[in-house]
């Protein structure tokens, strides 16, 4: 069995791929990817962790992460395909301004 | 033995797909790429005992949520990135910026979590225990039902919202 941190290391690393998503990427499709990406960097964490606790706590909580990823999945699409229909591009600079 | 093969195997295999996730210009092949990491990701779920999250993370997370995904890109039909313009400094220096950023951060945290301090996490229950879907149900709906609720009223809110978001507005 890999101890506690061999999986720890894992999960940062994958969540510093994730944040780099974010920061490099133009495309609001792959930021989501990106987000979601970070998101499964936690849920590798809390199970984890609570394997090497010994409870089911950490399991559980993922169970809620990934029903929050699943809400956040269905709003951030749906605000994407809206601010498609306004200008015609998935490219964050083109949504600078809070009102048009 | 079998455990570091399959957690170096698995967690290689997830690192590449989500680095290809975010080096793909194409929408359509970072979803798909995903899909590879999360499966990587359940295995490495079983490896850690956990086989209720691992379904759950195929069935939910690679199938469900995922397939939303396509079918945003395949409506929306914008395959390609569009490349910076050309000669535009702030988009490279906000890059470097990005970049530099994101480096400080993967050190700290690889730093910070590569030495926690082990002799607080020694496995106290049987795997038996964690393995069981049982337990995570009897969990589940006792100790945290209050959270199990709210959570339906979550998934409520976030259905309206979107069909809400995204619906056309009506010319009048």
């Amino acid at each position: 069995m890999p101890s506690l941190n061999h999986f720890l290391v894992l999960s940062a690393v994958l969540f510093s791929i994730g944040t780099a998503g974010v920061f490099l990427r133009r495309n609001l499709i792959t930021i989501l990817l990106s987000i979601e990406i970070m998101l499964n960097a936690v849920n590798l964490t809390f199970v984890a962790v609570g394997r090497f606790l010994g409870t089911v706590d950490g399991q559980i909580i993922v169970f809620f992460v990934i029903t929050v990823a699943a809400a956040e999945a269905a709003v951030g699409l749906a605000i994407v395909i809206a601010l498609f229909r306004h200008r015609e591009t998935l490219s964050p600079d083109a949504f600078m301004s809070l009102k048009w | 033995m079998l455990d570091t093969v399959l957690f170096y195997a698995f967690g290689g295999i997830a690192v590449l797909a989500s680095l290809l996730v975010i080096g793909q210009r194409n929408p359509m092949y970072s979803v798909l790429l995903l899909i590879v990491s999360f499966g990587a990701l359940a295995g490495l779920y079983v490896v850690l005992d956990a086989p209720f999250v691992a379904v759950t993370q195929i069935i939910i997370y690679a199938g469900a949520i995922m397939v939303v995904f396509l079918f945003v890109v395949m409506l929306l039909n914008v395959p390609r990135e569009e490349p910076s313009p050309p000669g535009l400094l702030a988009a490279a220096r906000g890059r470097t910026i990005g970049g530099l950023l994101t480096l400080v951060l993967a050190v700290e945290l690889v730093w910070a979590l590569s030495r926690v301090y082990q002799e607080w996490f020694r496995a106290g229950a049987p795997a038996e225990r964690l393995t069981s879907v049982r337990e995570i149900g009897i969990a589940l709906f006792t100790t945290y039902s209050f959270a199990f609720e709210v959570t339906s009223i979550l998934i409520l809110v976030a259905m309206v919202g979107a069909v809400v978001l995204a619906r056309r507005e009506r010319l009048e």
